[in-house]
């Protein structure tokens, strides 16, 4: 082969350098995703620590959730919640949601910076958390 | 082309036109309903200031202090930068078109809450161009701060300057943020909402309880409502009526057992 050796070289570190990430993460844990928060005082307070809804739908649809409820709020001026359960909350991301999760960074920042998302909810509604 | 054609092309294209036509006008007044589903009930909700009693014995600093702090509303020295939902003004100012050389000196040191007008044809909504403002069933005006793109129409629009526009995060400028209520963001119009927050849940707004009597809100549909009984015991006057906007606010003078 024509210069062979040189080829097979450079193959051999291309594929090196192209594999790396995989290579340097051999036997490590895969990655576990985000450890969030329920540590609130609010939360210690509830004698049924229990969302609106379900964990599982709340964390694949919140966003959904909140989308809904911000439109049900604003303009169609509703004041509650009715799960799926039939409970009734306040439609109000002060009273309700902020209540419980007052742990911004540990909780919902944990997860949006995990999944590299950066919803502006909070330029508005913080519940008090900044300020000076 | 033959003439005949011509004439029965033409007659064609006319009478198409004219079934267009008949078709848009059976659509407009589908459009035109009345919206439906106010949660209170109320069709316009609207404010009545007694004048007398607002200058004589009303508490007027704790009023629009009550509002901005519960509404986490900025407070901006600059006048430019300003933000306000109520403030006063004098007479010359708040109903410049009946400013007269010969005004009584009563009326000239009377002070006059001003505020958004709710207005049943608010030209701030018409102007909007993404709906970000818009009016309930029950007539108020409101702001979906969700949808502000911040152009600034409605202030522009707007007759009574009851709008402020966040040129920055007011954030800094609020001494307490009431965590119950969300702040603005940078690049927002924002305005009085009538307190609708506190409307669904049965309470009257601020400034009314703040005014202890001096402000009656109710129903301007309902006669039997304490506005439209308190506009019946005197006369009461609107600011730039003659613009056509409609205000709800309105101003009375000599309403049951003032001095006027």
């Amino acid at each position: 082969m024509y210069k062979g050796g040189g080829i097979i070289v450079g193959l051999t570190v291309f594929c090196l350098v192209a594999t790396a990430p995989f290579l340097l993460n051999i036997g490590r844990a895969a990655e576990s995703g985000p450890t969030l928060s329920l540590d609130t005082p609010a939360i210690h307070l509830l004698s049924d620590p229990s969302c609106v809804e379900s964990a599982s739908y709340m964390r694949a649809e919140h966003m959904r959730l909140l989308a809904e409820w911000r439109d049900q709020a604003v303009r169609e001026g509703r004041s509650e919640y009715v799960n799926s359960a039939g409970a009734i909350f306040a439609l109000s991301l002060e009273e309700s949601c902020l209540q419980c999760h007052s742990n911004r960074a540990e909780f919902c920042d944990a997860c949006h910076n995990y999944a590299a998302v950066e919803p502006y909810c909070w330029e508005c509604h913080d519940g008090g958390a900044t300020g000076s | 082309m033959k003439r005949r054609e011509f004439i029965k092309g033409g007659l064609l294209l006319g009478a198409a036109g004219l079934g267009g036509a008949l078709s848009l006008g059976a659509l407009r007044p589908a459009a035109a309903l009345p919206p439906t589903g106010a949660a209170s009930g109320a069709r316009r909700w609207g404010l009545v200031i007694d004048l007398d009693k607002y200058n004589q014995s009303a508490d007027r600093e704790k009023i629009a202090a009550l509002c901005h702090r519960r509404h986490n509303v900025p407070d901006i020295p600059d006048t430019k930068t300003e933000i306000k939902w109520i403030w006063e003004d004098d007479f010359a100012h708040s109903f410049a078109e009946m400013e007269s050389p010969y005004l009584s000196d009563r009326i000239k040191e009377m002070r006059f809450p001003v505020l958004c007008n709710h207005c049943a044809e608010p030209a701030c909504v018409k102007v909007c161009p993404t709906q970000a403002t818009f009016q309930r069933p029950d007539g108020i005006v409101n702001m979906d701060y969700h949808r502000c793109i911040g152009c600034r129409f409605c202030m522009a629009g707007c007759p009574f300057g009851a709008r402020s526009f966040n040129f920055f995060d007011p954030r800094p400028y609020i001494a307490e943020i009431d965590p119950l209520y969300p702040t603005r963001t940078g690049g927002v119009v924002e305005k009085c909402t009538f307190c609708v927050e506190r409307l669904t849940a049965g309470l009257p707004p601020y400034c009314v309880e703040a005014a202890a009597g001096a402000i009656i809100f109710g129903d301007l549909s309902d006669p039997a409502s304490e506005a439209r009984r308190a506009l019946a015991s005197g006369f009461a006057i609107r600011r730039k009526a003659e613009l056509g906007t409609e205000p709800s606010v309105y101003y009375l003078l000599g309403g049951g057992g003032g001095d006027a």
